[in-house]
């Protein structure tokens, strides 16, 4: 297959057109902004619709309009952005409604900067908006995952009828690397008989998210309950390297794992024996795999590029007598750490 | 025995929510035999705001999307751009699409989006018990401008049909009212134009129904019926706006 040179934020882009979506809703920002350049210039010659919206509020609200018609359809934006779209995002989610949503995230709070951050982890992984939700979150951490997590954005969001977020930042989205276009994966995807398409002859279709009779709405959210739990026993991805003999374990998503991936390397030609848990989807959070790894190595070293948020999870996730350990920095120009920053904390954690 | 009166089909047979003199139902009732008329109830997505109205589907018999509060034309702009065959309308109400939804209402209209919007002012928040909205009129009590609506500090009423008239992208835009019969009659007619522009593909239709709320005006019914043929349509002036194409 051919191997081409792109951006993270092209991969994405491709991906999206090659897993069938002909509809994109946005709105300007930086570091993301490739991604409706790249749809605004192919879309129109595929039949799709691409619309600048005057914001971001306006633009979820179109994917979900789309969404609820049985295409499939995206928006992308960064962190102040995707703060704007957290409202349609609840709606999406009490409507299960399918869509994607990609963040590029930046750094904040507030205007912040521009610079890769991981510091909306926990607003994309614990429900953004209101009303105690999930959506499905996925982290990739070379531009061939931009590419192939989008496809598979698509194929769970229409699986599970629920929103599904590409969390990336601007070191992933905008380095360029190999990619092979891989073709879209074949899914086993529901019919989609829920869609609004004009009720014809046949019985009305309502999608909605208010539900006012006794106990309807608690039924409801039993059943989304019983949707994230199915997510979690099915559909945890995750990539362990060097873990099985591991005397400390790492765990880190995203751009922040491929730096330390590179610490892990350097410590292992030093004879230390360190390991990387990367968590591929943090929502649903790969608990099990750090169960696992935990019944052997009971060092954990967390790394973000924050002052600390995936670490909870893995704080609920680890065996109990294994100690976790973390180290970050707040987001922000200049902020991002080298691989020999990272060995560093490696070897501090191991003498402990 | 001819029959010179039926429910329109577009209607389902069952009783409405809305407090007695509230002219929502009267405006549905307009919704519905424009569909009726176009034959369009089959291939219709209505898109749901978030007000008194939010039952639209209880109501009519077609497939329905609700949008959250204010951003019906942003999702009615989704649901047309992905299913161009559709007969899209959203129904909302002037806190709705006049003060959270004002970014929404304008771009999807300046964008010149394929759909029809109707839009109903009662001059509050009908759902929420009867706040100020943006087209409360000057001097006029509610429950949060409690010594009247002060022009310096709130600003005067939105009128919305003549502003959105002024947009290249609307190819109709009217205001009516549905207190009399004779004003029933005209507003019946000027729904038809506005279904007209979207059933021949001819643009962005807009329709200002001035509305009745008895409820929070503190008024009965029929005092409240009386206000929007005076003060109301003195401010808010009934008439057609805009008509690009004559019809
Ligand atoms: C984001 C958000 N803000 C506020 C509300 C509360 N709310 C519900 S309906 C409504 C206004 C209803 O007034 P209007 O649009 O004029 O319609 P009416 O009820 O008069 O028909 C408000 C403010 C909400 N549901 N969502
Ligand atoms: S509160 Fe007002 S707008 Fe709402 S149903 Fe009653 S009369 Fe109608």
């Amino acid at each position: 297959m051919k191997r081409l040179f792109v951006k993270g934020n092209e991969a994405v882009a491709m991906a999206a057109i090659e897993a069938g979506c002909r509809y994109y809703f946005g709105y300007p920002i930086t570091p993301q902004s490739d991604i409706p350049e790249y749809l605004s210039r192919e879309l129109p010659h595929l039949n799709g619709e691409f619309i600048q919206a005057e914001s971001e509020i306006a633009s979820i609200n179109m994917l979900l309009g789309a969404s609820a018609t049985g295409v499939r359809a995206m928006t992308s934006s960064s962190s102040p952005g995707i703060s704007l779209k957290q409202e349609g995002i609840s709606y999406m989610a009490g409507s299960e409604l399918p869509g994607v949503i990609v963040n590029i995230s930046r750094s904040g709070p507030g205007l912040g900067g521009i610079d890769a951050s991981q510091s909306d982890y926990f607003q994309a992984v614990k429900g953004g908006g209101h009303g105690g939700y999930h959506i499905v979150v996925l982290a990739p951490s070379s531009v061939q995952e931009m590419y192939d997590l989008t496809m598979l954005a698509f194929d769970l969001a229409d699986i599970y009828r629920m929103p599904a977020m590409v969390l990336a930042d601007s070191v992933v989205g905008q380095m360029k690397e190999p990619l092979v276009p891989n073709k879209r994966p074949v899914a086993d995807l529901p019919a989609k008989n829920w869609v609004v398409r004009g009720k014809g002859d046949g019985e009305q279709r309502v999608v909605k998210s208010l539900f006012l009779g006794d106990g309807e709405l608690e039924a409801h959210n039993w059943k989304l309950h019983r949707k994230y739990q199915e997510l979690k026993a099915r559909e945890c991805r995750w990539e362990a390297f060097q873990v099985d003999d591991a005397d400390l374990l790492v765990a880190a998503f995203g751009s922040t794992a491929r730096i330390a991936k590179t610490a892990i390397t350097m410590a292992r030609e030093e004879g230390l024996k360190v390991g990387l848990l990367r968590p591929i989807t943090l929502f649903p959070f790969p608990e099990k795999a750090f169960l696992d790894a935990t019944a052997r190595t009971k060092k954990v070293l967390v790394i973000e590029l924050n002052t600390g948020q995936m670490v909870e999870d893995v704080r609920l996730s680890v065996a109990r007598d294994a100690e976790v350990g973390f180290y970050g920095r707040p987001p922000g120009a200049g902020s991002l750490p080298t691989p020999e920053e990272l060995l560093e904390q490696i070897k501090r954690t191991i003498e402990v | 025995m001819q029959q010179v009166f039926k429910r329109p089909i577009s209607l389902k047979d069952v009783q409405t929510h809305f407090c007695p003199g509230c002219h929502h139902g009267t405006i549905h009732r307009l919704v519905a035999e424009a569909m009726d008329e176009f034959g369009v109830q089959g291939r219709t997505i209505g898109v749901a705001s978030v007000g008194c109205s939010v039952f639209l589907y209880g109501y009519f018999d077609i497939d329905v999307v609700e949008a959250p509060h204010g951003r019906a034309a942003a999702v009615a702009t989704g649901v047309k751009r992905a299913r161009p065959d559709s007969f899209v309308f959203t129904y909302q109400g002037d806190g709705d699409l006049a003060a959270i939804g004002t970014a929404e209402i304008i771009h999807a209209a300046n964008r010149g989006e394929d759909i029809t919007v109707v839009f109903v002012n009662n001059t509050t928040y009908g759902m929420t018990g009867g706040q100020m909205a943006p087209t409360t009129l000057v001097g006029q009590k509610t429950s949060t401008s409690p010594y009247g609506r002060n022009q310096h500090k709130d600003g005067a009423p939105i009128r919305m049909a003549e502003l959105l008239a002024q947009l290249e992208g609307v190819a109709f835009s009217a205001r009516v009212a549905v207190n009399s019969p004779r004003n029933i009659i005209d507003a019946k007619r000027q729904f038809k134009k506005a279904f007209r522009y979207q059933v021949e593909g001819k643009g962005f239709s807009f329709i200002e129904a001035l509305s009745a709320c008895p409820t929070n005006w503190g008024m009965n019914a029929l005092a409240a019926n009386e206000r929007v043929g005076t003060e109301m349509a003195d401010y808010f002036r009934l008439g057609v706006f805009k008509n690009t194409d004559n019809l």
